[in-house]
């Protein structure tokens, strides 16, 4: 999985039937120290995110894994909303980041 | 599969109801000789891996395979901590 924020919501009426009643939110990855990179993914929200929320998306055949997202045509849902992260190892991170 | 070294970890209490009793760790790939090579992700825990420890962790819809659900959001677990690697350099 990966860090992301959501920094945004997609809506579409025309789109594939087994899509409808998804959410999707704009997630953008973010770094160690919570940067945010270039690449985001449009993510199928499968646990309440609002946005400006760090959570951590779950893609490719992954993101079909779950009640709603079986045999659609998804390839990235958010499976968790971060509360806090600790990268103790010095060289990888210099202060210990606390989200909440 | 492929070697990581886990560097830290993250608390989700609001997450997939499945993994409710698993860690999630950050863990940076590396390769034979140690060097990070990529990005750090983030990985379910199956092993009780702690940080500093070298392990090895599967990727795609497999990583829901040692979880004792069929059906998880998961693309990336740990599923074994290495003792010792020996490689012709």
């Amino acid at each position: 999985m990966f860090l992301g924020r959501i920094i945004g919501t997609v809506w579409s009426t025309k789109k594939d039937e087994n899509l409808i009643g998804a959410k999707f939110l704009i997630v953008r990855q973010l770094d160690l120290k919570l940067k945010e990179k270039d690449n985001f993914v449009i993510a199928v929200d499968s646990v309440g995110a609002g946005e400006g929320e760090i959570v951590l998306v779950a893609t490719g055949s992954s993101a079909r894994q779950t009640e709603f997202t079986k045999n659609k045509p998804v390839d990235a849902v958010i499976m968790a909303i971060v509360d806090k992260f600790d990268v103790p190892l010095k060289k990888y991170l210099q202060e210990q980041e606390n989200l909440t | 599969m492929f070697l990581g070294k886990v560097i830290g970890n993250v608390w989700a209490t609001q997450k997939y109801e499945a993994l409710h009793a698993f860690k999630l760790m950050f863990v940076q790939p590396i390769n034979g000789e140690n060097e990070n090579i990529g990005e750090p992700i983030v990985a379910v825990d199956t092993v009780g891996a702690g940080p500093g420890e070298i392990i090895y962790y599967i990727t795609a819809s497999e990583a829901v395979i040692p979880l004792p659900v069929d059906m998880a959001p998961v693309d990336a677990s740990i599923v074994g901590i290495v003792d010792t690697i020996n490689m012709k350099s």
